[in-house]
């Protein structure tokens, strides 16, 4: 049984004309590291809260089709039971802080307080949480005293003390540091390897490439396909759909560099490196 | 062209704990980006520069006039500054109002600066969202509201924190031609920045912080050849820089565009 199977999902937003998701169907396997692309209102977002259920819980409008995760209807899951399967970490950290804990230690310990877990459980989550974000050294610190970056590494170790099947994440590192998008990722890479399903949606298109095992593209509410990076990264709509290919990607699409075998451009470093390589010979060195 | 210059700048919070130390820059006509990791001090030297705070040591000059005696409001005609977060500089919930806001606070005429409004909202491509509240925006149009609110000032310096947050392909296109108009138009533009790409393809100049220093400055090119000081300070060249370094070439490239155009031009073809 797939771990995600989303059928025909359609929605749109109360007071609005326009179907924000037409028709979406997809599966997603058990530990699979999935990134969303596609331009600004492309429906992301609104896909990520359809899968934990805040649509249409939260967000009322008209909704049709099925969300399944681990083979429950997401509609018709209370919040408070479907959260201890799905966890979200908003694009914006200030949206997910209580604004009610007065340390870091506390903020992360909030979403356990509510599942009614016993002390020491709490304590050994909230430790490990802090561990894999690496911000042990704030843990009593004041959540407001936190930079951007520092901030949204505590909201993303709240979500992972809850310890879900499954994580989305919206745009996780928009607010980081080179470093600290890079531990993010890192992280959320050692979350997948012990068999937690990840969905990121993300702009920074290198690490897309570098990170996921498949790959949806969005645009106008549709998904216009859904695949391995390389296949993604090689459409030819790519730019219609307001998306541009890693850096790697850019330079072999302008030198017609593909794989010899599958005849997909190359999108991580490793990757056009060794299709440069092969060329560089007499015409390359500076 | 405004003037900025900073000497033995020295600022911190709490007493004990400074958040800058010893900083002296002059800033030329060149767009400037200032990089470093989070908590390097980037923001609180911006708005030092703003005159937002003050120097516990030494000076701010802006157009010889010191911060320390300059109210907030004597600056405001002369710096602009897009806050990293929009909802901390948004208040009005009409978007033509909140870009007007400024222009009106600094002494324009309400046609003036309605002109000036609607010019800035073209710009970012806000165009036909005027009567909207800026809360019922997406954040990335959230964040463009804040920079027509800015640019509606036509001040001489502009100041952006994070400018390319959750912006897509298109927002950092426009924000990149932006930065290359308001340059084209003789302000001075300084942006801090963790997107090197973005840096890479629209700066001259490139100021490195690190733990409240100055690391690295110069000419973006020059700034970015330096892989081993970059990476002391937490940081990475762009991804292009990256690749061509991995294939040993010497020279440094800085955009896609620019390797490509290098390799053909030495006569390769598929």
């Amino acid at each position: 049984m797939a771990h995600i199977a989303v059928q025909h999902l359609k929605y749109r937003y109360p007071l609005t004309d326009e179907l924000a998701l037409r028709d979406i169907s997809f599966t997603v396997g058990e530990g699979e590291f999935i990134g969303i692309i596609g331009q600004n209102g492309a429906g992301k977002s609104t896909l990520c809260q359809a899968l934990c259920g805040i649509i249409p819980s939260f967000y009322k409008g008209a909704y049709g089709g099925k969300v399944l995760i681990d083979g429950e209807e997401a509609a018709k899951t209370p919040v408070a039971e479907l959260c201890r399967k799905v966890g979200i970490v908003f694009q914006n950290p200030f949206s997910q802080v209580t604004g009610s804990k007065l340390t870091v230690y506390e903020e992360i310990a909030f979403g356990l307080e509510n599942l009614g877990l016993p002390r020491e459980e709490m304590v050994r989550r909230i430790d490990h949480a802090l561990e894999l974000l690496d911000i042990q050294a704030l843990r009593e610190q004041n959540p407001f005293d936190l930079s951007g970056g520092q901030m949204q590494r505590m909201a993303i170790a709240g979500i992972i003390a809850m310890e879900p099947q499954v994580i989305i994440l919206d745009e996780p590192t928009s607010q980081l540091d080179p470093q600290g998008s890079e531990e993010v990722f890192r992280a959320v890479q050692k979350l997948c390897l012990q068999g937690i399903t990840i969905l990121m949606v993300e702009h920074k298109m290198e690490k897309i490439a570098a990170y996921s095992d498949r790959v949806m593209l969005m645009d106008k509410g549709e998904i216009v396909d859904f695949d391995t990076p390389q296949k993604i990264f090689s459409l030819d709509c790519l730019e219609a759909c307001g998306v541009q290919p890693p850096a790697f990607t850019q330079i072999c699409r302008g030198l017609g560099l593909r794989n010899g075998d599958t005849g997909l451009y190359p999108v991580t470093l490793e990757e056009a490196h060794k299709a440069l390589d092969q060329i560089k010979g007499g015409a390359a060195h500076g | 062209m405004a003037d900025i210059q900073v000497k033995e700048l020295t600022f911190g919070y709490a007493e004990s704990k400074p958040v800058l130390q010893g900083i002296s820059l002059s800033f030329d006509g060149r767009s400037t980006a200032i990089i470093g990791q989070n908590g390097a001090g980037k923001t609180t030297f911006v708005k030092l520069l703003k005159g937002l705070l003050k120097p516990t040591a030494g000076d701010v000059l802006i157009d010889g006039q010191n911060t320390r005696e300059a109210t907030v409001a004597s600056l405001a005609g002369r710096i602009g500054m897009v806050f990293q977060n929009p909802n901390d500089q948004i208040f009005k919930n009409k978007v033509l109002d909140e870009v007007m806001f400024g222009p009106l606070n600094i002494g324009m005429s309400e046609g003036e600066a309605k002109e000036h409004a609607e010019a800035a909202l073209a710009l970012v491509g806000l165009c036909g969202l005027e009567q909207e509240n800026p809360y019922d925006l997406s954040l990335s149009e959230r964040k463009m509201v804040a920079i027509a609110s800015i640019l509606a000032m036509d001040t001489g310096v502009v100041i952006f924190d994070e400018p390319t947050i959750a912006q897509d392909w298109r927002g950092r296109r426009t924000i990149g031609s932006i930065i290359r108009g308001l340059r084209e138009r003789g302000k001075l533009v300084i942006a801090i920045l963790h997107d090197m790409d973005f840096v890479a393809e629209y700066f001259e100049r490139t100021v490195v912080f690190a733990k409240g220093r100055v690391l690295l400055d110069g000419g973006t090119r020059e700034v970015f050849a330096k892989e081993e000081c970059l990476r002391a300070a937490y940081l990475e060249p762009p991804h292009v820089t990256q690749l061509c370094k991995s294939l040993g070439y010497n020279e440094v490239f800085l955009t896609a565009e620019d390797f490509v155009s290098h390799v053909k031009g030495n006569g390769f073809t598929v």
